[in-house]
């Protein structure tokens, strides 16, 4: 799951850059960076609950956005810490729409060795592309 | 940092980009900072506020403050009026945590009755305050109440026992946003947020007491009208906003917004972040509603955690939260937008005032003030880092410029990911503590990325804040103990 944090385009808040070949790929990795921001200890979460999350949008870029805002929801609703196990992305007219499966269990602040909560999602240099056979995203985290 | 060839010295406190800067600006951007803090700022900042320049309806100038550093749509300290008939509302220029502010509280106790008790307070406090990553309130509340507290804000919590009179005096617009209305707001922002009363959250989010020292006193009668009256006496301060409930708020109109600004309103602007409606769009009037039911939120949360609080202070000291002097110096928020009174070329406006990481600083006399602060001006609460202190001070009449604005804390000079490359948090802890301040955390990594290096320096903030009129220094306030989510 490449991704790595950013340093030089956000001060006060936690930006990181992920890159994978599929689109698919590119959403678990980001959702992986999302966990990694808070959870020093993302591979201790363990895959106690699971579900879907099915989601719509015209723009990759922004199905992308709902993707991570729902874990971010999820956290705070739900008290759990997600993985992203599978992704499947399908277009369809114009809508890209997205099947996500997550697993993970309740946040515990111990065992997670956790860092900072996350916000939001902002759209401060957010970015989803494909260059060079790789699909590429920069996601700015209000934390 | 190398400055913009085009910023344009106007004071020494004030420095101009001018509307040739970036296309599409409609009024300049201006800079308020002396030279030393200027030059700590991030190309990015003047790129931001040049983009605020940009939005429909601007009056006057986009403005940053001291302590401004590179966010997210509105630079952090940015400030910006709209004509709230031709110009826009933009979550952007209020940021996802709505009513993040402070709060400052008294108590008649010294450092020298507090110390041999500081562990025992801070780790009593640590209990009874809920922080960190997801943390849920001690307030067990319906969601149909909750959407009750999200339209009465601190009013909600007098009736249920969780407030004094006073308190709501001595909070900006009386602990509560008139207008707010929950059917404004999503379920998902709803089920985010109605268990989260009385939270702390984690990030730059604190609760600090701090001892304001003689030495410490600026102007020692305005201190004394905001409740400072003894040598080393022992406040309280905290920091913190509207959690869950107000993040998802500015998310859904965040995303609403990008929906119908170009479409609907032909508003093209070159920062998604900065996606807005104008005000009197069904869309600008229902975030407006929304973002008021979130203001509400951050104020009955530090209530409740005022609460907290004075609970905790009255088991350790035996004593009554009456009997300890622990009334409320004030509550502002530094995140919102509000439509306020200005006079713009002699003539007086109604205007929408965006503050993202700004305080609201209204002089002496001026109307919206409690009674007992109409001589001395609004108290203002900057908070520093953990490590170097904060400061009251007190709103100017000479900030009418800035539609009375001020800094609102230190602002960042480093990455999260810097500092904690610089800083390993329990060595910062051990420091802390051997210099007088205890500290508790939910995070380690969290209090490395707070470290007192990792800011501006707060003396430098503050002493600029009086220098440009905006504020005035009453008291420095040190700290003594922590805790942080």
């Amino acid at each position: 799951m490449p991704y790595r944090f950013l340093e030089e385009i956000a001060t006060a808040d936690v930006a990181f850059e992920a890159w994978e070949e599929t689109r698919e790929e590119l959403f678990t990795s980001c959702a992986a960076a999302l966990l990694r921001t808070m959870a020093a200890a993302p591979e201790l979460v363990a895959r106690q609950q699971e579900f879907t999350i099915d989601l719509e949008h015209e723009e990759l870029d922004l199905l992308l956005f709902s993707f991570l805002q729902e874990l971010i929801f999820y956290k705070d609703a739900r008290q759990l810490l997600l993985h992203a196990d599978r992704v499947q992305i399908t277009e369809r007219s114009g809508i890209h729409h997205l099947e996500a499966h997550v697993s993970g269990e309740r946040i515990s602040p111990g065992r997670h060795r956790l860092l900072v909560d996350v916000k939001a999602v902002t759209l401060h240099r957010f970015q989803v592309a494909f260059s060079d056979g790789l699909w590429r995203a920069v996601v700015v985290l209000d934390v | 940092m190398p400055l913009p060839p085009q910023l344009r010295k106007i004071s020494d406190t004030i420095w101009e980009l001018p509307v040739t800067f970036k296309e599409g600006m409609l009024v300049p951007a201006r800079i308020i900072a002396p030279e030393s803090l200027l030059g700590g700022m991030e190309a990015g900042v003047f790129d931001q506020a040049a983009n605020v320049a940009c939005l429909p309806g601007i009056i006057n100038y986009s403005y940053c403050m001291p302590d401004g550093h590179w966010g997210y749509g509105f630079p952090i300290g940015g400030v910006a009026a709209f004509d709230p008939d031709t110009g826009v509302i933009s979550p952007g220029g209020i940021g996802f945590d709505i009513n993040c502010g402070m709060r400052l509280c008294l108590t008649s106790l010294t450092e020298e009755e507090v110390r041999p008790r500081i562990r025992e307070l801070v780790d009593e406090l640590f209990f009874a305050i809920p922080t960190g990553v997801g943390c849920t309130g001690f307030v067990r509340c319906s969601r149909s109440t909750f959407r009750r507290v999200i339209e009465h804000g601190s009013r909600w919590c007098l009736e249920n026992g969780l407030a004094l009179p006073d308190d709501l005096e001595m909070t900006e617009e009386g602990g509560c946003f008139e207008g707010a209305d929950a059917g404004a707001c999503s379920d998902k922002a709803i089920e985010r947020g109605y268990d989260q009363i009385g939270t702390l959250g984690s990030g730059n989010h604190y609760c600090e007491i701090q001892v304001a020292r003689p030495e410490n006193i600026f102007d020692e009668a305005t201190a004394r009208a905001f409740g400072i009256t003894v040598p080393n006496q022992i406040v309280i301060m905290f920091h913190c906003g509207s959690r869950g409930f107000g993040h998802q708020v500015a998310t859904d109109y965040l995303q609403s917004f990008l929906k119908v600004m170009t479409v609907k309103y032909g508003i093209r602007l070159n920062d998604r972040e900065l996606a807005c409606a104008p005000f009197r769009s069904p869309e600008g009037q229902a975030y407006f509603a929304a973002m008021k039911c979130a203001a509400n939120m951050g104020f009955a949360n530090r209530q409740v955690i005022l609460h907290r609080i004075r609970e905790v202070f009255s088991r350790v000291f035996h004593r009554s939260p009456e009997d300890l002097g622990m009334r409320m110096v004030y509550d502002v928020s530094h995140n919102t937008a509000k439509l306020e009174r200005h006079l713009i070329d002699g003539v007086e406006r109604q205007l929408l005032v965006h503050r993202k990481g700004a305080t609201r600083s209204l002089g002496p006399g001026m109307p919206g003030l409690p009674e007992c602060y109409r001589k001395t001006g609004q108290p203002v609460i900057i908070g520093g880092s953990m490590e170097t202190g904060s400061y009251l001070l007190a709103g100017l009449k000479s900030a009418a410029p800035t539609f009375y604005t001020t800094a609102h804390g230190s602002g960042r000079t480093m990455s999260r990911h810097q500092a904690k490359k610089m800083f390993q948090g329990r060595t910062l802890l051990k420091e802390m503590e051997q210099r007088g301040i205890h500290v508790r955390t939910a995070s380690y990594g969290g209090l490395a990325e707070e470290a007192g290096l990792a800011y501006k320096n707060i003396d430098a903030v503050a002493q600029a804040t009086e220098e440009a009129g905006l504020s005035r220094r009453i008291v420095k306030l040190e700290p003594i103990g922590n805790i942080k989510g």
